[in-house]
């Protein structure tokens, strides 16, 4: 009897723990999943801008390939969504061993949307090419970008980053040599948000149109008087964080109900039919009997 | 359901955002110039172009080749105009030599048989008189609202020092009429190689050192893309000065200007009450410097407090050194002026490197809605959760069945 008991009160702790995985299921599986990718419908890229206002902007995903000059410093970039983490990935293939004279560094440099420097978490950053290589292979994981961030901090945050590949240090007699250039930039979006409820007003992109000099001060504008009407703004925003606790409501009060009958002496439970096991095992089991 | 349904929903949001924000920078298509890309070749006709070294066709032959099929693929729009040097006078006086600088074909759109025509029928004669022909080609381009290209591609030092070429670059870049020199170099010659190095980096051009006619033509008819492509994207021309009270205002949008070894540039940017100022600053490195170098941004109040800054450093080779700042006023703060003041800490190798015109600077100027810090979540999240939920039920069902138990005892006993 105790154990019929208890099996019901597993299979309702199971319902619940699959009714949890249902909906915990696509979430997890978006996470995991690294973004799509519509690189094939995505057309390669052959320029590169020569400086951060003229970079040539690329989608992640999108492949990069031109020819240019070692030397030439090269220019892209790209806008970063919050929770992604994006990574960039650079093949150079290096001129012929026979016209280059030593060794040389290269470096990709990951500048945010104020021309501010990122770290990378990984990747060859800046690799030295030896004199007897054919080709180069540069990488950069940049930090996830984060949803906001105070001013005063150099956190990743959402908006336009730029991509800069240049050859550091070569000998000089290696300057202007053909090269081959291949880039990629993938991204890993997640759903984890940091910090949660965060938001950045303007994502992070500078103004490339000419700007103008005022004679004076501009005038105040005398701002219109916010509606103060009723609103919901002090409700949670629709997150995953409702579906957390809503189901971990519904747990507890499974368990709840589990420790409390679990305090029920046994035989009084199956004895006591005005108690709180009012449909006990025995009847359940009686019931069918009775039909055929 | 809703919750099932959502990550879908987002998904397709995301989608929708990607595609919307995918061509950044955002503000480039709000102002369409009326004005056409110019782009002037330069391109040298002296003697040494009788070379063959060039896969075994000589320097001129490969040239008027590479011009054939660029001429070809050139977009209908474009405005090209070609400059020759030392084309024309076959003597050996200097003096004379070193004038021998003529425009072949106008800046306009191009008759591309025309063209054709006067490129093939150039013979290698005189003089290098590169330093000239770019004053001459600067001339060309005129002035106006967006960058000129100059792509020069020569063979040989210039025999006509003074005046320097590089010194020349430096001085028609300083002069602001967004000037960009790209540079070819027909031979792997040492000399050649640095003083286009030079030209190139004084204005943010590029140099190539053509090993084949392939390679010619695909990076002239790149340069000319890049002129196309690129032309709009001009900073307006501002000047700093050495104080804040006195200091230019400024509105969001690019800007540019000159900045010396050691000096400091001020400026002035109007910052109301619930808007955030973002600036960000590079120093372009257009001359031989000192291996080690810094940049620092600095955003300081009216009355010389210090807000915020931003700052990068660096070593070795590179082309700009950048560096940005945001800042916004706590909340209901009065509206008022931020100044920003670039300075620098590069120096010159040799005490008798130019130091004027300083070196180029551009600086972006955003203000923007402030970003107030985000609340502390009121739900939870997580696994941990979960359990913590389970087992607080757990220990709430016991109590209270206990509870319950020993009730019904007393109750009982009496």
């Amino acid at each position: 009897m105790r154990t019929t008991s208890i099996r019901r009160c597993a299979g309702a702790l199971s319902a619940a723990a699959a009714a949890l995985l249902l909906s915990a299921g696509p979430a997890a599986a978006d996470t995991a999943s690294p973004s799509p990718s519509p690189s094939e419908s995505l057309a390669p890229v052959t320029t590169a801008g020569s400086s951060f206002l003229t970079a040539t902007a690329v989608q992640p995903g999108q492949p990069v390939q031109l020819a240019g000059s070692t030397g030439d410093y090269l220019y892209w970039s790209f806008t970063a969504e919050a929770g992604q983490t994006d990574k960039i990935a650079i093949t150079v293939t290096l001129p012929p061993t026979s016209s280059r004279h030593g060794a040389s560094n290269w470096a990709v440099d990951v500048f945010d949307g104020l021309r501010r420097r990122q770290a990378c978490t990984a990747g060859a950053q800046t690799p030295t090419a030896a004199a007897d290589a054919a080709s180069v292979t540069l990488g950069c994981t940049l930090r996830q970008v984060r949803a906001w961030a105070e001013p005063w901090s150099g956190d990743p945050l959402p908006g336009t980053y730029y991509v800069r590949l240049a050859v550091t240090g070569l000998p000089e007699q290696d300057l202007g040599l053909p090269m081959q250039v291949a880039m990629r930039i993938t991204t890993h979006d997640s759903d984890d948000i940091q910090p949660e409820g965060g938001e950045l007003k303007a994502s992070l992109t500078q103004p490339v149109t000419a700007g103008t000099v005022l004679t004076s001060a501009p005038p105040v504008v005398a701002e219109e008087k916010k509606d103060t009407g009723w609103n919901w703004d002090w409700l949670p925003d629709l997150s995953a964080r409702w579906a957390w606790t809503a189901i971990g409501g519904a747990i507890a009060a499974v368990t709840g109900v589990g420790g409390y009958s679990l305090t029920r002496h046994p035989r009084r439970r199956i004895s006591n039919p005005d108690g709180f096991n009012r449909l006990s095992p025995t009847t359940r089991q009686d019931h069918p009997v009775n039909i055929t | 359901m809703i919750f099932r349904r959502r990550p879908a929903a987002a998904l397709l949001g995301t989608l929708a955002a990607l595609s919307l924000l995918g061509v950044p920078p955002a503000h480039a298509d709000e102002t369409t110039p009326t004005e056409p890309p110019k782009v002037e070749l330069v391109l040298d006709i002296s003697g040494s172009m009788r070379a063959r070294d060039i896969e075994g066709h000589s320097r001129i032959s490969v040239l008027q080749q590479s011009f054939n099929d660029v001429l070809d693929a050139l977009p209908a729009e474009a405005q090209v105009g070609i400059r020759v040097l030392g084309a024309t006078y076959p003597g050996n006086v200097k003096a004379v030599g070193c004038k021998d600088t003529q425009q072949l074909v106008p800046i306009g759109p191009i008759d591309k048989l025309e063209a054709k025509t006067a490129v093939a029928t150039l013979r290698p004669t005189g003089f290098t008189p590169v330093g000239l022909a770019l004053r001459a080609a600067a001339r060309d381009l005129g002035t106006g609202e967006t960058t000129r290209r100059i792509v020069l591609i020569t063979d040989g030092e210039d025999t006509c020092a003074p005046p320097d070429p590089c010194e020349v670059a430096r001085e028609l870049a300083a002069q602001g009429t967004h000037l960009v020199v790209d540079t070819l170099g027909l031979t792997l010659n040492d000399k050649v190689r640095r003083q286009l190095t030079c030209i190139a980096s004084a204005t943010g051009g590029t140099y190539t050192a053509v090993t084949s006619k392939t390679q010619l033509t695909n990076r002239i008819n790149q340069l000319v893309d890049r002129a196309a492509t690129t032309y709009t994207q001009t900073p307006a021309q501002v000047d700093g000065t050495d104080n804040c009270t006195g200091a230019p205002l400024l509105n969001p949008g690019a800007y540019t200007d000159r900045e010396q070894f050691q000096e400091h540039r001020w400026y002035r940017v109007p910052v109301r009450d619930g808007q955030e100022l973002r600036a960000s600053v590079s120093v372009s490195l257009d001359r031989a410097l000192n291996r080690d170098y810094g940049v620092l941004l600095r955003a300081v109040s009216q009355d010389g407090r210090e807000l915020v800054r931003g700052t990068d450093a660096g070593s070795g080779r590179t082309d700009v050194l950048s560096t940005g700042l945001r800042w916004s006023a706590e909340q209901d703060a009065p509206d008022q002026t931020v100044c920003l003041v670039v300075s620098n800490s590069f120096s010159s190798p040799t005490a008798t490197s130019a130091a004027t015109p300083g070196m180029p600077l551009e600086l972006t100027v955003g203000v923007v809605d402030s970003s107030p810090a985000p609340n502390g979540p009121d739900l939870g999240r997580g696994w941990g959760l979960l359990g913590l939920l389970a087992l607080a039920g757990l220990v709430g069902g016991l109590l209270f069945g206990w509870l319950a138990r020993w009730r019904v005892s007393i109750w009982r006993a009496n």
